[in-house]
């Protein structure tokens, strides 16, 4: 809610402006100027990790529910959008995705049931369960990977009314319009008044409980809606990026990525998943370069891959450290310098 | 001493118990009952039958030395503690163990003695955050701004504004509530827990670390509350001054039992309440 009169300076032109021209920018100058090289190696990855890091800070920034089960939400959507899209032949490729994400909600709402007497470190390690048991279920039972001899599926071909999405701009467009679309709702959904019951669920659990908040609604809720954008994230990972489907790429370190994602962003803004997911997956491009300039011949690729992984972690402290509020706080500080 | 500032207004109909009260207050305020209620932490006994009758529209103080039971009391009244033996009676219905969550809509609002406030929040949506009970619309009607999304969201607007506007909160409404002073984050629980009309009012020492100027407010809106609705008010409170100005009765505990319990001038008179609490202070 706001009350005083918004600046007069600031009209929704120039307050929107910015965002049209992103927009503008996404959807009309990448398609038709950027490399193949930049969709494939860091657009794709980073909208399907952004839009994941999305769902996880609706739990975990907004609604302070810490979970490390992501990635088995991830594998949930990616295997329920396949199976869909393989088993159902007629099954539009916009209702695979949203049905995958309902899947994945169902899921998601099973492993949040110990939310509602589990708080804080123990309930991290109840989501845990989901890790393991998605990625066991994955393995062991071959109905899910269409028995393929290796678990390794390649993800089915992608079109939408008749148009053929599998070129590298149609996967493009596809990854962004879905997350473009999710964001919008989960913008939306934060300011309005069931985000403020999400905030203060976070903040006082007690206190919300008996000033009539609906806490254990609104934590199964949540759990729900992020599962199910966490899943969609996934099945866009799978079939967007990766091209294939398998259960190994959603493992343990996937959810720790997705975590660290929200904390370098900004724990309960929405664009904080965006700027976290732009350096969880710049930063080692920009690193191998270094080093494979730095070290080459020197070390081999495995002490390579072991520095550049410890350096990628000290930055990641020494950042906590100086700015726990992550990019989005300097981000503000920076638009704040800009527009005084 | 603050007792001159915070002169006792209470209806002269709650001051003798001859039952006067008018109609109209006995149908908004239903008043509450503890009857008999006992509460116990391993080996500490918190509460020991402890009884309490408060009528619509009176202020009932809870006086008595730090770990009498004071919050313990007001702990069991919003169910966050489960007594071991006893009832609670608000309005028609009587309670071994009372909802925590359904609390707001049995019509009764409380405050803590800590402050619990959600800093990440607005002052209004802290406010706003006392009417979320009554809420029909979901997450979809909020996010596709429905007409009820949007009938509720404005009618909540104006409840939060209403009450802002009588505990001068209007200026702050935009502010995060974690960067106002002590005091006002004081006044703001206040006005989450008056937003949605209670009829009871439990405050766990609502002026505790306030300048005696805030306090004379505090107790002034307090009042003004209940003499707006007829609501019923428990106030836990250590200023014994701010006690006898704003309270028509005072209960008195002292280690888990009430030892006292009667007008501010009876119960200042009392010699065991004088033994167990004022002398001592
Ligand atoms: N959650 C709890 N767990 C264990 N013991 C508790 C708990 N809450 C209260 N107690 C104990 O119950 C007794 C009464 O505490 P209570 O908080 O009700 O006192 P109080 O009258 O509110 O005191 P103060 O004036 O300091 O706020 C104390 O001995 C306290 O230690
Ligand atoms: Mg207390």
């Amino acid at each position: 809610m706001t009350f005083v009169a918004d600046n007069p300076l600031a009209t929704p032109l120039t307050r929107h402006l910015p965002l049209a021209a992103g927009l503008l920018l996404a959807f009309v100058a990448v398609p038709a100027f950027a490399s193949d090289y930049v969709i494939e190696a860091i657009l794709l990855p980073f909208l399907a990790l952004s839009l994941a890091g999305l769902g996880l800070n609706l739990l975990t920034g907004y609604t302070g529910q810490v979970s490390l089960g992501s990635a088995a939400f991830m594998a949930v959507g990616a295997f329920a959008a396949f199976n869909l899209e393989h088993r159902i032949d007629w099954l539009p490729l916009p209702v695979s995705i949203l049905l995958a994400g309902l899947t994945a909600a169902a899921v998601g709402l099973v492993f949040g049931l110990p939310s509602l007497r589990l708080r804080g470190f123990y309930l991290a390690v109840s989501t845990l369960a989901a890790q393991f048991f998605v990625q066991w279920a994955l393995t062991k039972f071959g109905w899910f990977s269409n028995y393929s001899a290796s678990g390794i599926i390649s993800a089915p071909s992608l079109h939408v009314f008749g148009i053929s999405l599998d070129g590298t701009a149609g996967r493009y467009l596809f990854a962004l319009s879905t997350t473009a679309l999710i964001t919008l709702f989960v913008h939306r959904l934060v300011i309005s008044p069931i985000g403020a019951n999400l905030i203060a669920v976070r903040d006082n659990e007690t206190a919300a409980r008996v000033i009539g908040v609906p806490v254990l609604r609104t934590k199964l809720a949540v759990f729900a809606l992020s599962s199910a954008i966490i899943g969609i994230a996934g099945a866009i990972w799978a079939f967007a990026y990766l091209r294939t489907v398998e259960p190994a790429g959603f493992n343990l370190d996937r959810s720790f990525q997705i975590l660290f994602i929200v904390i370098i962003g900004g724990l309960a803004t929405v664009r904080g998943a965006f700027l976290g997911a732009a350096l969880i997956v710049i930063f080692p491009l920009l690193l191998s370069r270094f080093t494979g300039l730095a070290f080459d011949g020197v070390a081999d690729a495995g002490v390579l891959k072991l520095i550049e992984r410890i350096f990628f972690g000290a930055v990641i402290i020494a950042f906590l450290i100086a700015e726990p509020n992550g990019l989005s706080a300097i981000l503000s500080r920076i638009t704040r310098r800009f527009t005084r | 001493m603050p007792g001159a500032v915070l002169r006792r207004t209470g209806p002269a109909y709650l001051v003798d118990k001859t039952d006067t009260v008018s109609p109209r207050l006995a149908a908004v305020g239903a008043g509450v009952v503890l009857d008999g209620i006992s509460l116990s932490f391993g080996g500490i006994r918190a509460l020991t039958d402890v009884s309490l009758d408060v009528a619509p529209g009176e202020i009932r103080a809870v006086i008595g030395p730090n770990g009498a039971g004071k919050s313990s009391l007001i702990n069991v009244l919003s169910g966050l503690y489960q007594a071991s033996a006893g009832r609670v009676r608000f309005g028609g219905r009587v309670f071994s163990a009372v909802p925590p969550q359904e609390l707001a809509a049995l019509g009764v609002a409380r405050t803590f003695q800590n402050l619990a406030l959600f800093p990440g929040l607005s002052v209004a949506d802290n406010i706003a955050a006392g009417l979320s009970f009554r809420r029909l619309s979901g997450i979809w009607g909020n996010v596709f701004s429905l007409p009820l999304a949007r009938q509720e969201r404005a009618a909540h607007q104006d409840q939060v504004r209403e009450v802002a506007d009588r505990l001068h909160l209007t200026a702050d409404l935009d502010r995060l509530v974690a960067t106002l002073p002590y005091g006002l984050q004081k006044r703001v629980e206040l006005a989450r827990a008056l937003v949605a009309a209670p009829r009871l009012l439990l405050l766990d020492e609502p002026m505790a670390g306030m300048t005696a100027t805030e306090k004379a407010e505090m107790a002034g809106f307090v009042r003004a509350a209940r003499d707006r609705s007829g609501l019923s008010v428990i106030l836990i409170e250590h200023d014994i001054g701010v006690v006898m100005g704003l309270s028509d009765h005072v209960a008195v505990l002292d280690h888990g039992v009430k030892i006292a319990d009667g007008t501010p001038d009876q119960v200042r008179r009392d010699p065991e309440v004088i033994r167990a609490y004022l002398g001592a202070a």
